[in-house]
């Protein structure tokens, strides 16, 4: 960057922040408490006798230090984030605002069932609707994120199949899978086999009608795929799925590109969790928390995690916890009733349902088909206004969903995805997923959202096609990309090779005092 | 449909870029089979700000807010007073609607903060290093469990719990490991002054990959782990603390300091609030630095930029399932991200006199509250030791004194028998939690209304 430099390190608006480590104290703080009174000790005579080391701020210092650290992240109210396969979209704050009701944000997992009717009502409604949007049966609504859904439906799977008496071993996973997809299946004690792509990028369903066989638990298949691509024989490999014995479990990571137009269900799908974050808008928050539902096919519902909620015939919405899953069971499911357990301490991310129910409310059945209209319009006009000057491997043949996949193909020798995606950056743009899919080289995988205005996508199409340019053109200033951002290109080798995971109190010349004994400044 | 900007003749202008008649013709690769052909039957059409609002308040005003109780429930989650700065700072667009820091020259404040958030986690449990955060406690708990079953290499395959542990983190470690080759030895727990320290121990053998215990433990007592870890050590187990209770490590000893290898809990305490049950904040740390590509989640470190600048970014991937795949370490592929951010704010503003503050003004207050309902006649207190959690005999069952007092908007505590329904012996129990947030009249209140229904 050019022009001098400053003896603050800050450059107008971009401000440089210490760790709190280097500038709180272990004696100051933000809030005001009683002092410690010296009456009552029952702690087992295990009274802390260190320091902790812990620094404390002031409230003005500490909401200084993190808005001014918040300045050095991009965000989606910020500018586009067209991540392939992560779907980040606008999050309304009518959301946030839902999920702050003292009536869901200010109860107990524990409170009595009575004291907690609505709370439980959101369950089942939202429930209600994920069932009816994917035509499936039942829905577990514990799983945390994404890759804990994956593992509820294959537990499900397995346990399906051990109450028939049929172990198998082995899980079918496709290679162009999340690589949460293969992690998933060996968590839960199975081996993994790839089944490779055809030409087009889709599973290739020979492969898979080859290896079906009694070993086979079953497939895990992400539909719209990890390619942008709509598996167009879902329902061919369903049905040799369960011909063979097995059952089929759908990734719906990418599901916001289908919903209100297509059912899994229909489509012979026994397992699929849906990421509220992604389809339904809960926000990402840099990392998580997320959520993920299952929803089952009959064949599956009585296999699901506790604690569930459903409604009975009198109307009214059950909590059903160890205690009651047998009276359940035989009223719901005909005495069988075999949930495998347990997968978190208690009843999921209410904070995520409320805030998914509110979005699903604001669109309803007819916004949401709009939803996956406009995402996957979004994502084909990408691809069209970028297929002359990106290679699109698969986008020769037709339209893609709701993301659109380019590769390096034609780039300069010595320039990468890397070296675009980072000189994205300093044209203002969170880049895209890169290198991945594995099945591509140098994969670039763009997911506009259906939130995004025609003059947006126009401005980053302008961004992309020029960056594009000085790819293919050699040009050596992407190499040093990013040069605007509030870092230059990171040393993630060094972090890897000596690992600083945290803070630790430099060696303080003889004589001064440190952190743990005074505080920093 | 407030949310979706584009106009009718914004998608018609784009469908002639792309060369399609119109948007049906890009759904061209479903089966027309399996294609909808209008709204789904039965689900309503969209809705105004002003009535999804107003629906929404509706369903919230059928539970009864904590704040609107006298209130002392706790068993894995607890109402602490949350400052306003922290809700505030969460709601930043920048940090509220940020991806995951895989593009670190654009996510130093997300880096930045999961650092200061790994280093505080370290120091309050006596630990190397924590990861950037798990879902909850509950599975961070059956993490820890397989990470010590991966250091064992399948050479030692027993799990003991203590019976003391909360149950339903037992139940998903138990969950969990049908699928796995371990083996899982649990207690009941047993109903007295304090935890029964030999019992585990003489349980723990050869062949044991790791102890899980609880610290304070699910009936709320305080006791030393220093035996515990070295009786483990000896056999070459590992011992798993689980802290569900956050604000007690400003009062007591920290598991690492007492031998713990792995640490592991539910941070919701600090700056998360309780949401009926989530989203919370599982925390993970491990005393030896050695275990960290043991370690599962992710994990952000420290390192410089292209003009030696202090920068940070998410490393040690290599164990990750986008790398390893049906290797890697967890197939966990998030953290708790925006929890984290609140924790370490809350954190942060506290300050360690602070978080001492705040921890004895909880035990001050729990401990009167176990005097005063020591004297309501038909009541008894278990505990010898305790932080701001205490249990409490009824001499009937809990679950209907509890049920009884909900309705005057007392929510007296957690009982045994909503906890452990299989083991009838312990429903008379109940577990009391006592917090800042809980005045001397809500005490008095409790009490007394203690005294009537127990009379």
């Amino acid at each position: 960057m050019s022009g001098p430099d400053t003896v603050t390190g800050n450059r107008a608006l971009m401000l440089e922040e210490p760790l709190i480590f280097e500038i709180g104290t272990t004696e100051t703080t933000g809030v005001d408490l009683p002092e410690p009174t010296g009456g009552a000790n029952r702690l087992g005579g295990l009274e802390r006798a260190e320091k902790i080391g812990l620094p404390g701020l002031s409230e003005p210092e500490t909401v200084r230090h993190y808005t001014r650290l918040s300045r050095q992240n991009y965000a989606i109210d910020l500018g586009l984030f067209p991540l392939g396969s992560c779907t980040m979209k606008h999050n309304p704050r009518l959301n946030e605002k839902v999920a702050r009701m003292p009536g869901f944000a200010d109860v107990h997992p524990l409170q009595p069932v009575d004291t907690v009717r609505g709370a439980l009502e959101v369950i089942n409604e939202l429930a209600h609707w994920l069932i009816d949007l994917t035509g499936m049966h039942g829905v577990a609504m514990s799983p945390k994120a994404g890759a804990h859904g994956e593992l509820c439906g294959i537990l499900c799977i397995r346990a399906a199949l051990e109450a028939r008496g049929d172990a198998r071993e082995v899980i079918l996973v496709p290679e162009s899978a999340h690589g949460t997809n293969p992690a998933t299946a060996a968590f839960a004690g199975y081996k993994i086999e790839d089944i490779p792509a055809n030409s087009d990028g889709r599973v290739d369903l020979d492969a898979l009608k080859n290896r079906l066989g009694p070993d086979v638990a079953g497939v895990m298949i992400t539909n719209p795929s990890t390619l942008g691509l709509f598996e167009r024989d879902l329902k061919e490999i369903s049905d040799a799925v369960h011909e063979a014995g097995g059952f089929v479990y759908c990734d719906g990571a990418n599901f916001n590109a289908i919903v209100g137009k297509v059912r899994p269900g229909d489509l012979g799908v026994d397992a699929m969790h849906i990421n509220l974050h992604k389809t339904f808008s809960t926000p990402h928050g840099g990392g998580g928390p997320g959520s993920g539902p299952v929803v089952l096919s009959e064949a599956l519902s009585p296999f699901g995690p506790l604690p569930y909620t459903a409604r009975t015939k009198d109307g009214v919405v059950h909590l059903i916890e160890e205690e009651d899953a047998d009276a359940f069971s035989e009223e719901h499911f005909g005495g069988v009733m075999q949930s495998f357990g347990r997968m978190t301490a208690f009843h999921g991310q209410m904070g995520m349902f409320t805030r998914a129910l509110s979005y699903i409310l604001s669109h309803g059945a007819d916004g949401l088909r709009q939803v996956a209209e406009d995402a996957v319009l979004n994502a084909n006009y990408i691809l069209r206004s970028l297929d002359d000057v990106l290679d699109a491997p698969f986008g020769h043949s037709g339209p893609c969903m709701h993301e659109a996949l380019f590769s390096d193909k034609g780039f300069a020798e010595d320039i990468s995805t890397l070296d675009l995606a980072k000189a994205l950056i300093d044209e203002g743009y969170h880049p895209m997923t890169m290198y991945f899919p594995l099945v591509v080289h140098g994969a670039m995988l763009v997911e506009p959202t259906e939130t995004e205005s025609k003059a947006a996508l126009d401005q980053f199409i302008m961004a992309l096609r020029s960056v594009a340019e000085r790819a293919k053109a050699g040009d050596e200033t992407l190499k040093t990309a990013p040069h605007y951002a509030p870092r230059r290109r990171l040393d993630e080798t060094l972090a890897a090779r000596k690992p600083i995971l945290a803070w630790e109190e430099p060696n303080p010349p003889a004589g001064e005092p440190t952190m743990s004994e005074q505080g920093g400044r | 449909m407030r949310y979706l900007p584009l106009t009718d003749a914004d998608r018609s202008a784009m469908l002639e870029k792309i060369g399609a008649p119109d948007v049906d013709a890009l759904f061209v690769d479903v089966p027309e089979e399996a294609r909808l052909d209008g709204p789904i039957h039965g689900l309503p059409m969209h809705a105004s700000e002003m009535a999804v609002e107003k629906h929404m308040r509706t369903l919230s005003k059928k539970n009864l807010a904590a704040s609107d109780a006298a209130f002392f429930l706790g068993a894995g989650a607890y109402k602490h007073h949350v400052p306003a700065s922290v809700d505030h700072i969460i709601q930043r667009g920048e940090f509220l609607t940020a991806y995951t820091p895989y593009q670190p020259e654009i996510a130093q404040g997300t880096l930045q903060m999961l650092f200061e958030f790994q280093s505080q986690v370290a120091h309050l449990y006596g630990c190397a290093v924590a990861n950037a955060s798990m879902y909850d406690g509950s599975t961070a708990c059956w993490e820890a469990v397989a990470m010590a079953s991966r250091i064992a290499r399948g050479r030692k395959r027993k799990v003991v719990l203590s019976g003391a542990l909360h149950p339903h983190y037992a139940e998903v470690v138990k969950t969990m490991a049908k699928f796995t080759d371990d083996e899982i030895a649990h207690a009941k727990p047993a109903m007295q002054a304090s935890p029964d320290t030999d019992g585990l121990i003489a349980r723990i053998d050869g062949d044991t990959s790791c102890v899980v215990v609880q610290y304070p433990d699910i009936l709320g007592r305080v006791t030393d782990l220093q035996p515990i870890a070295d009786a483990a050590h000896e056999k070459g187990a590992l011992l798993i603390v689980v802290n569900t209770e956050p604000v007690a490590l400003g009062a007591i000893k920290s598991p690492g300091e007492m031998g713990a290898d792995i640490v592991v809990g539910e941070g919701q305490s600090i700056g998360v609030g309780l949401q009926f049950g989530g989203p919370y904040l599982g925390l993970f740390a491990v005393r030896d630095p050695r275990h960290v590509r043991m370690m599962p989640g992710r994990l952000c470190g420290e390192t410089q930029d292209a003009e030696g600048k202090r920068g940070f970014v998410l490393t040690l991937s290599t164990r990750e399932q986008h790398i390893r795949r049906e290797k890697a370490t967890s197939n966990i592929c998030t953290n708790s991200g925006l929890c984290a951010l609140a924790f370490s704010v809350h954190m942060t503003l506290l300050g360690e006199k602070g978080l001492r503050a705040l921890a004895m003004e909880n035990h001050r207050l729990a401990s009167l509250a176990a005097d005063k309902l020591a004297e309501v006649p038909g009541v008894s207190v278990l505990n010898d030791s305790f932080f701001n959690e205490f249990t409490i005999r009824l001499g009937q069952d809990a679950r209907a004194v509890v049920r009884k007092l909900a309705k005057d908007n007392i929510l007296a505590g957690v009982s045994l028998g909503r906890l452990f329904p299989e083991h009838e012996e312990l429903s008379d129990g109940l577990i009391v939690a006592v917090t800042e947030t809980t005045t001397e009249e809500d005490i008095e209140t409790l009490a007394s209304a203690l005294k009537e229904v127990l009379a």
